[in-house]
Formats: structure tokens, C-alpha cells, sequence
């Protein structure tokens, strides 16, 4: 579906239903470069189970119009725009890596509106590697390769798609090469290492709050997943083994039940 | 000690490792060193939740093999790997392959542009079949670049050709038929059996879909039948009204829009979602695993079939019995440039060559030679020969013939990996057997 945002034309995904304004709203927030496309496995199910499930692509990124938000804090301003634009009062937040940045400082920034907060490969900050930032900034192809070796795990390297026949990290690589890499994964990594308030924000957050790791994530290791964690008043945190960054594909599965029991206990769907 | 500081470099896995691993995890099959063949119709559901979670394409997973199975599934993984794609879809067989990547782009009313030199059963696909459901075809030369463009029409969909045509061996200029057709905001289809991944990542050169024969090289030994559409990713359905299967809601999937809910695999969930589902043209475990068992040696048999190739060219070029020899390695091939650059690793292995002495010379030589074999296939392992005109192309009638680029001289090569030396002797056989018909004439 597409709307307004500050002017610009926000697309997101719906899950494959149409929107409708009854259902509770569960709004999933991309990584850095990335699109709504990487949360397909995720929400079909929840579109498909009593919720409005909205996978935005970020200004500049995917199908949204306008330049890309230049620090976080602009994401979860906006985060909260969206909120409004579809006509909603409250929603449940879900992240990935920068996601999870965006989402905490939005809950933070807006504790009642926001009613569960799902938190992907998070961390309370996501330091750069200097060459990989420049290379970014650079629009410089190997930014993306580079991301993609690094977020798949050990196993996610050898495919194993969910979805037959679909190969993760050409299909990852597609979709951060698909804009200039300078416009989004640039500006997104600048975002990430400048922000600072991730530890902060966190204290602040009130409303339930997972956290989903993998012991293979390079990105977001989980010892500074479960450093945000500790940081969230009664956080759950559920760890995947044998799995990289980018859980949500590798191991999607998981992923999906572990949001399902969280997301449905804490913020029911409207029953049919 | 130097202080130089590291460079940044990727360590996803290459070519080589992917042929052997890609698309398969065994700590998640029992720890299964080899991949498992799933010789099953269906798989069970943890409850109906979950069933119904599979069928709305919710979450992953197999209903039924004849819309995935785990053992095609890694193959479909590990080709796509190969071509650098998003996904792919293995079919029965190359045929099924190229059907269904149209019934998948296609409507009836729908046109399509396609190059002239094609595998015989693929040129009655578009010249016979096809119109039968409503999708016609402009038929233009491979090497007419600017044919293609003025062959678009306002409900031309696509274009497809084999980037080494067959049998002749004229190559499509792929970079610059990739710009005409998305400057006409359609994608570029492309036939790579000749050429495998290791030869041609099409890919590369601006090719969005592209489609194999797995029965040749790729499965390389002659045992089992099997295609493949591998999806590009880059091709944007939603930049023109012309893809409304692909970018509007679908009814068989309560209103499901492709293009927005799978962008850069879109195109092969459809054909899986659409054309598996109503056609059916399912590949088996126990081929896709033959299948597999190819992969794992492509590289290596790819570089034996090039160097013999290029061995029998010289052979050919300079033998009395030959009129002529046609392989992109030959530096007056037309399109020996081109074949540089799209082709580095090596030109292929099929070779077209005129004997001298016409259809007669060219029957004796083809039931006198006793190594290489007669028969209608190529990319196996063991040499294979055939005419063409009275096999493969044998469906065309005469006029179809010559605009297929095919002489009643023409005898099609396929280069194996046995020693060189006794191909050539064995064509030796063949060539004495050719001259006897002409020396009895003469006399």
C-alpha cells in the first residue's frame, strides 16, 4: 500500500491483505540498505492472523519516495509518522539490526503508542567498520558484498532458503544494490555509527520486549544483544544457534514462532 | 614487516565450492554428507494452522513435490548460486523450462521476439505451439541487433534466444539485445545450456531470466532429464503497466501481487505458485540428485570439453574432408570478438562443420564412426554426433531450414572428455567411409 509521510509517498508491504483499519498494527522496520522484501516470512503470517502487518520501505529505500533520514532519530520520529498516517493510535514495533536502533529509540520516544517492541539482531549501537562506511559512502559495490558475507552465518553461506529455490545472499545483494548504495546503505551506516543513544533510549522502554540473537551473528554480536536486553525491564531473549545476522531468512522459521507466541500474548490479533 | 593495513575482501564461497555445497545444510538432514534423495509425494503438516500457513505462502516450506521438494530445492539453490540469481525453478525437463518461463511472462494476445536459431523443438514451440494459446512470435537472425528492436510491438512482452545459437554457432550480442529490450521496459530471456555458469553468467551482460537444459552439461553424463529458469532479480515488473499477472492482486492467492511481495524473486514464485501448480512439469528427486552429481565435477569436465573442442577445430579446420568448420574459437568466426568477451573461460564445446561431399558424405561419416555416438542430445560426456537436417531439424521443411541457418552438409559436434587422440581417430573412420560414396560416383 503507499501513503503520505511528511510529503513523500511511503510504500509498504501489507502481507498480501488488504489494510483494514479494526486489526491492531505491527509495523516491521528494515536493516541498512535493505528493503521490506526481507520480511515476507514474517508478514504474510501476521496479515494473514487478525493484523494490519505494514513492512515500510525507509524514505529513499525500496519503493518509497524522498531521500534517505540521515540519523535515527529522524527514523523514529518518522516511525511515529507512519503510525499516524495510517490512522492508527498505537502499534507493535518489530526491528532488524538498524531496525532495532530505529524501533528502540521510537518506543522510547513514544512509550503510549508503542505497545510491544520485537528487537532482530539488535544492539545498543552498531559502530561502523571505517572501510566498510567509506566504501558505502563511495557507492562503492563491495559495501554490499561485504554485508552480505558478514551478516549470513557459517550455514546461511550455504543457502538453505526457507522458500525453495530462493539463494539468500544473491537475493540480499539485489536487494541493496537495487537504489544507489551511496543514497541508502551510505546514509544508513552514517545513521548507525553516529547514533548514541541506544543504551539510553533502552532504560526508558517500558512495554514488552523480545530480543532475538544467533550465535553466529558477526553484525550484532550476542553479547551486545544481550547487553541492550539487560537494559529493557523484563526483556525476553531467545537465542538461535548455527545462525548469522540475518535470522529472519536463515532461520525463518524460528524466527516466525518465536514472534508469533510473543507478538499474539502480548498484543492480541483482532479475533475473527 | 610490512604495516600495510589489510584490505576488506568478501569470502562468500566461489564457483568451484558452490558447485559442491550450495543450497545444502547437512547439520539440518541427519548430518547427511551427501544430499539426501526425498523420494516422497507429500509432507506432513504440524496442524492445520500450519497447513494453511504453506498453502497462503506464509511461511516456507513443501506441500506437495510437484511444487517443491527438498532434494530439487537444493538444486534450484545451487544454480542459482551458480548464475548469480535470486531463485530458480527446476523443471522436467529444458522444454518445460522454456514453457513455463512464457506461460509465466505471457498472455494470450502477448508477442514475443525471438532469435531465429534455436534447438529444433524450441522453434516449434514458438512457431506452432505457442500461437495455439494466443502468443505469437517475430523470428529475427541473432546477429541482426537492430532486427530486435524493430521486431517490438506495443504488446511484445519479452525476448528470447539461446546465446549460442543451434547448430550454428551465431552468437546474440546479449549486452546490447539486454538495452533494447529495457529501453522497452521488458526482460531479456536467455538459453544457456550450451554455455553453463562456468562459461557465461548472462546474468552479467543484462539477461533476466534465464533457462537451461540440465540434461546437457550441467548434468553432463547422459542420465537424466531435467531444465531449470533461474530469476536475474534486477528486472523491475512494476516499472510499466504491461505485467499485470505479475504487479496486480492474483485471485488464486487471495489477491497476492508478486512483484510487491517477492520483488527480485517475484517471477520465479509465480512460475512455482502459478505454473507448477496448474502445469506441472515437476522434476524427480532421484534426476534432481543426478543432477547434482554433475554439478559437483562442472568446472572441471566444462575446461576438458573446451580444450578438446578447440583441439578437434584445428583438427577439422585442417582436414581434406572438411569444407568448413564453425566454432567461436576460430578467429574468422563472425562473432569471434564477442565470444571473447561474453565467453572467457572457454567457447563451449559445440561445433558445426560442413563435410565435404553433402548429405551422402555426411550420412556415411555419421553410421561409420564408431566412438562417437549417434544420437539426439549434447553435453554428455562421450562424443556425440548428428545431422541436423535429418534429425534434430528434421520437423522443418525446406525454407525453415535455410532461414534456421542449417545445410544439408552440416554435421553437428558435440566434444567430449575422452582422449583427444582417439576422437580424432575415430573421425579418421568416418571421414574414409565419407570419401567412398564420392569415389564411387567418380568412377
Amino acid at each position: 500500500m503507499k501513503f503520505k509521510v511528511n510529503n513523500n509517498e511511503v510504500f509498504a508491504s501489507t502481507g498480501g491483505r488488504p489494510f483494514d483499519k479494526k486489526k491492531p498494527l505491527i509495523i516491521f522496520v528494515h536493516g541498512s540498505g535493505l528493503t521490506h522484501m526481507t520480511w515476507v516470512l514474517q508478514t504474510r503470517y501476521f496479515a494473514f492472523h487478525g493484523y494490519n502487518a505494514l513492512a515500510v520501505d525507509l524514505p529513499g529505500h525500496g519503493l518509497s519516495s524522498g531521500e534517505s533520514l540521515k540519523s535515527i532519530e529522524e527514523m523514529a520520529d518518522w516511525v511515529n509518522n507512519v503510525i499516524d498516517a495510517v490512522g492508527h493510535k498505537e502499534a507493535s514495533l518489530v526491528g532488524h539490526s538498524q531496525g532495532c536502533l530505529v524501533t528502540v529509540e521510537c518506543t522510547s520516544r513514544y512509550p503510549e503508542k508503542i505497545k510491544t517492541l520485537s528487537l532482530m539482531g539488535g544492539a545498543g549501537a552498531i559502530p561502523m567498520n571505517p572501510e566498510l562506511l567509506s566504501l558505502a559512502e563511495n557507492n562503492d559495490p563491495k559495501a554490499v558484498d561485504l554485508m552480505m558475507d558478514w551478516a549470513h552465518g557459517p550455514a546461511g553461506h550455504f543457502g538453505g532458503h526457507p522458500v525453495p529455490g530462493l539463494y539468500h545472499i544473491n537475493t540480499g545483494t539485489m536487494l541493496a544494490k537495487s537504489r544507489t548504495i551511496q543514497n541508502t546503505l551510505g546514509v544508513d551506516f552514517r545513521a548507525c555509527d553516529n547514533y548514541k543513544n541506544g543504551f539510553d533510549a533502552a532504560k526508558k522502554i517500558k512495554c514488552p520486549t523480545l530480543s532475538i540473537l544467533a550465535t553466529d551473528d558477526k553484525m550484532c554480536p550476542v553479547k551486545e544483544g544481550k547487553k541492550l536486553a539487560s537494559l529493557i525491564d523484563g526483556s525476553q531473549v531467545d537465542i538461535i544457534d548455527n545462525c548469522g545476522h540475518m535470522m529472519l531468512l536463515e532461520e525463518a522459521d524460528r524466527v516466525l514462532t518465536v514472534l508469533k507466541k510473543f507478538i499474539t500474548t502480548n498484543y492480541p490479533p483482532l479475533s475473527s | 614487516m610490512s604495516d600495510k593495513k589489510k584490505e576488506l575482501k568478501p569470502n562468500t564461497y566461489k564457483f568451484d565450492t558452490l558447485s559442491l555445497h550450495a543450497g545444502y545444510q547437512p547439520h539440518k538432514n541427519a548430518g547427511s554428507r551427501q544430499v539426501p534423495i526425498y523420494q516422497t509425494t507429500s509432507y506432513l503438516f504440524d496442524d492445520v494452522d500450519h497447513a494453511a500457513a504453506l498453502f497462503n505462502l506464509e511461511r516456507g516450506g513443501h506441500i506437495y513435490s510437484r511444487i517443491s521438494n527438498p532434494t530439487v530445492g537444493v538444486l534450484e539453490e545451487r544454480v542459482a548460486s551458480l548464475e548469480g540469481g535470486t531463485a530458480a525453478l527446476a523443471t522436467s525437463s529444458g522444454m518445460s523450462a522454456i514453457f513455463l518461463t512464457v506461460m509465466t511472462l505471457c498472455e494470450a494476445g502477448d508477442h514475443l521476439v525471438v532469435s531465429s536459431q534455436l534447438y529444433g523443438g524450441t522453434v516449434n514451440l514458438f512457431r506452432l505451439t505457442l500461437p495455439k494459446f494466443g502468443i505469437k512470435c517475430t523470428f529475427v537472425k541473432p546477429r541482426d541487433t537492430e532486427g530486435f528492436k524493430k521486431a517490438i510491438q506495443k504488446n511484445t512482452k519479452g525476448i528470447f534466444g539461446e546465446l549460442v545459437g543451434n547448430p550454428g554457432n551465431e552468437i546474440m550480442n546479449m549486452p546490447e539485445i539486454a538495452k533494447i529490450a529495457h529501453d522497452a521496459g521488458i526482460p531479456l530471456m536467455v538459453d544457456a545450456t550450451y554455455q553453463t555458469p562456468y562459461l557465461c553468467k548472462p546474468f552479467e551482460h543484462g539477461a533476466d531470466i534465464v533457462v537451461h537444459s540440465l540434461t546437457k552439461w550441467m548434468a553432463g553424463h547422459g542420465s537424466s532429464m531435467a531444465g531449470i529458469l533461474v530469476e536475474g532479480g534486477k528486472f523491475d515488473w512494476m516499472q510499466n503497466d504491461k505485467f499485470p499477472t505479475m504487479t496486480k492482486p492474483y485471485e488464486g492467492y487471495h489477491g497476492l501481487s508478486f512483484a510487491e511481495e517477492f520483488g527480485p524473486t517475484a517471477f520465479t514464485m509465480k512460475a512455482r505458485a502459478e505454473g507448477m501448480r496448474d502445469f506441472g512439469p515437476c522434476l524427480s528427486p532421484q534426476n534432481a540428485w543426478n543432477v547434482l552429481q554433475g554439478i559437483e565435477t562442472l568446472s572441471v569436465r566444462m575446461k576438458k570439453h573446451c580444450s578438446n573442442a578447440e583441439e578437434m577445430v584445428k583438427y577439422l579446420s585442417n582436414h581434406e574432408s572438411v569444407a568448413w568448420v564453425s566454432h567461436p574459437s576460430v578467429p574468422d568466426h563472425p562473432d569471434h570478438q564477442l565470444a571473447k568477451k561474453l565467453l572467457p573461460n572457454g567457447r563451449g564445446s559445440m561445433i558445426a562443420f560442413g563435410i565435404k561431399g553433402g548429405k551422402d558424405a555426411g550420412v556415411a561419416f555419421i553410421n561409420n564412426v564408431k566412438l562417437a555416438s549417434h544420437l539426439a542430445n549434447v553435453g554428455d560426456t562421450r562424443t556425440l554426433v548428428i545431422h541436423p537436417a535429418s534429425g534434430t531439424h528434421s520437423q522443418m521443411d525446406e525454407a525453415t531450414l535455410k532461414f534456421a541457418g542449417l545445410s544439408h552438409d552440416m554435421i553437428r559436434l558435440s566434444v567430449g572428455i575422452e582422449d583427444i587422440d582417439d576422437i580424432k581417430n575415430d573421425f579418421e573412420i568416418g571421414f574414409r567411409a565419407a570419401r567412398k560414396p564420392r569415389l564411387v560416383s567418380n568412377q
